[in-house]
């Protein structure tokens, strides 16, 4: 039972990061259903942004975790704006390989600019560890657990409650009609490229403690995060959210009691069953259209 | 069926002779292995360029199947001790298998499911072949792959081999052609365009696609099976995402559509890499940034770029020539 919650504690952890990544796929999913396979290296580079900002300059942590968040922040513009934007007739697969060319990219500029070591961040609080009926919680699971909670409640209010949030929502729902009410479409595709970087970024930030931070990190990241989101409903906030938490604890659960070589695995069996059971996903409000 | 005409036959002649010289001049071993690397790639982007050109479907984890022909053939020949000609058929009939698994469900949905149901395959299958070390050689690699004999001869001349896999890709070559040209390729064609409407005329789409993944998945099993006894030795890293999604480049780099793109882009992509080991580290850089350069620019792959370009070349110096009136 003990080794069970154990379990249970590392892989809500783990989730919670799978959940930030899928969140990020799904506000850029929803505003311009593209699926962004840049979007790993983006969590790659907020943790080595951390890495020389916190540990090799000794910044402050708050400064730092910022800072690393507009220099994501600031790659998302970049890139939205001189790889996708560019593109005259914006043809589904085209968009997609521009992603993968990023990604390319994103992942040898970390190697330039980071080497090929890989890095360890401290944890970011000096609390000791919780006990829970026999079974430890870290206080960097508490910081990360809490940080998925409080980002989707302030996305939640973001969309439902300011005209911002809600003009993206329009775009996502169509973008031709939200222009025509007078929403600027385009800004709005800018804005949701940001700000699924920065979530990105802010999955790096909070992984960065408990993993080894390397240029190559943010692939399998990516992907996981990817099938968080199918598995909660592409575009769906809480569906992410559960997606995640969901992968997570199935994750952790399948190496613990079965097979630790089924680690990577699970996310993938988990994708292809849900194709099969419910291409839509868990919470997905979109109906699949079937031939 | 559209009868070979000789307008059709010219680029056939031009490619066999290209082979041909290419095959009979070049005298270095480490040529012929990347020249039949690039027969091998070009037979995987024909296989994919058939799926995403005319069936309008991609595919992220093609290099599944790939693998699954290599690792089938390899595993039946070197340790059951069949003949490798009689395990390609059991490695085809394997990766058929596998892609009507996944095929089946996410080819009925409309949208790009079967790129993710890809996804999700491509990835089990690397960390089957990765894990499953007692079969597999896990990590380290599956040695002692018997290379292919033809006719009671060891088939051990890398010059021998050029020529081999470069008739299988002349063989690939035809039937896409043939394919493509018939009623069912126009079906295909009908589906890229609109699923919705070619259905109203009586397609059955989502069978005509189904199909056509299956048949590009056997063609790359048996890439795979080249591969496999043409090194000798296949580890997972051959067959990992990354592949998969390099063979996606290949396709459109090329040009969707076009069979000759396809060998372009096969060509470009595995010549690439060779010429980016003068940059080192640079290599990723420069390799995301050519991608994404010719995709913003070029974004219908270098063959019909490139033509379109020359079109507009020619009405610009045709309306320069034009007196001014």
């Amino acid at each position: 039972m003990q080794e069970i919650l154990q379990y249970l504690f590392s892989g809500l952890t783990n989730g919670a990061i799978y959940a930030v990544i899928a969140l990020g796929f799904s506000i850029l999913f929803n505003a311009t259903e593209l699926i962004n396979f840049a979007h790993g290296e983006f969590v790659m580079l907020g943790a080595l942004c951390l890495v020389t900002l916190w540990s090799g300059l000794h910044l402050p942590l708050p400064l730092a975790l910022l800072l690393s968040a507009a220099a994501v922040g600031g790659v998302g513009f970049l890139f939205q704006r001189l790889a996708i934007h560019p593109v005259r007739k914006p043809d589904h697969i085209v968009l997609v390989i521009i992603t993968v060319g990023a990604s390319i990219f994103f992942r040898g500029l970390g190697m330039l600019l980071w080497g090929k070591d890989a890095f360890a961040v401290p944890s970011f609080t000096r609390k000791a560890s919780v006990e829970v009926a026999g079974a430890v919680l870290t206080s960097q699971s508490l910081v990360i657990i809490g940080t998925v909670g409080v980002l989707a409640l302030v996305l939640h209010f973001f969309f439902r409650r300011t005209l911002t949030g809600k003009a993206m929502e329009a775009c996502a729902i169509s973008r031709r009609a939200a222009w025509l009410t007078g929403i600027p479409a385009q800004g709005m595709v800018l804005l949701a490229f940001v700000l699924s970087a920065v979530i990105g970024g802010l999955g790096g930030l909070i992984i960065a403690p408990i993993t080894m931070c390397s240029y190559d990190m943010g692939t399998v990241l990516g992907l996981k995060g990817f099938c968080a989101a199918m598995l909660g409903g592409l575009g769906s906030l809480w569906g992410a959210v559960l997606g995640g938490l969901l992968l997570g604890v199935l994750e952790s659960l399948s190496v613990g009691l079965i097979n630790s070589g089924l680690k990577d695995a699970t996310a993938f069996l988990l994708l292809l069953m849900i194709l099969y059971v419910r291409p839509s996903g868990l919470l997905g409000n979109r109906s699949v259209q079937r031939f | 069926m559209v009868r070979p005409s000789l307008h059709n036959l010219v680029p056939y002649a031009f490619f066999v002779v290209l082979v041909g010289s290419a095959g009979l001049w070049v005298d270095n071993p480490y040529y012929f292995q990347i020249l039949s690397m690039i027969g091998i790639h070009a037979l995987l982007a024909l296989a994919l360029n058939l799926l995403m050109g005319y069936a309008g479907q991609i595919s992220l984890g093609h290099a599944a199947f790939y693998g699954i022909g290599a690792y089938a053939s390899a595993l039946l020949s070197a340790r059951y001790g069949l003949s490798p000609w009689l395990a390609l058929p059991c490695a085809m009939l394997a990766a058929g298998l596998v892609a009507l698994v996944v095929g089946y469900p996410t080819l009925k949905l409309s949208g790009y499911y079967l790129g993710m149901g890809t996804l999700g395959i491509g990835m089990i299958v690397f960390i089957v072949f990765r894990e499953w070390s007692s079969v597999t050689g896990g990590a380290s690699g599956f040695v002692g792959i018997p290379p292919l004999g033809l006719g009671g001869r060891a088939l051990l001349d890398v010059r021998s081999y050029y020529f081999l896999v470069w008739a299988v890709v002349l063989l690939a070559l035809c039937g896409s052609q043939r394919l493509i040209r018939s009623r069912v390729g126009r079906a295909l064609r009908s589906i890229h365009d609109s699923e919705a409407a070619a259905r109203a005329v009586g397609i059955p789409t989502s069978r005509l696609k189904l199909q056509v993944f299956v048949l590009s998945a056997v063609m790359s099993a048996v890439a795979g099976f080249l591969y496999a006894h043409m090194v000798g030795f296949i580890s997972p890293d051959t067959f990992s995402f990354i592949v998969s999604v390099k063979l996606v480049t290949m396709v459109v780099i090329g040009g969707m559509a076009s069979i000759w793109g396809a060998l372009l882009g096969a060509a470009l992509l595995t010549l690439l890499p060779e010429v980016l080991h003068a940059f080192a580290e640079f290599e990723m850089v420069v390799y995301g940034l050519i991608l994404m350069t010719v995709m913003i620019f070029l974004p219908q792959g270098l063959t019909r770029g490139i033509l379109d370009i020359y079109a507009l070349r020619r009405r610009q110096s045709e309306r320069a020539a034009r007196p001014a009136d």
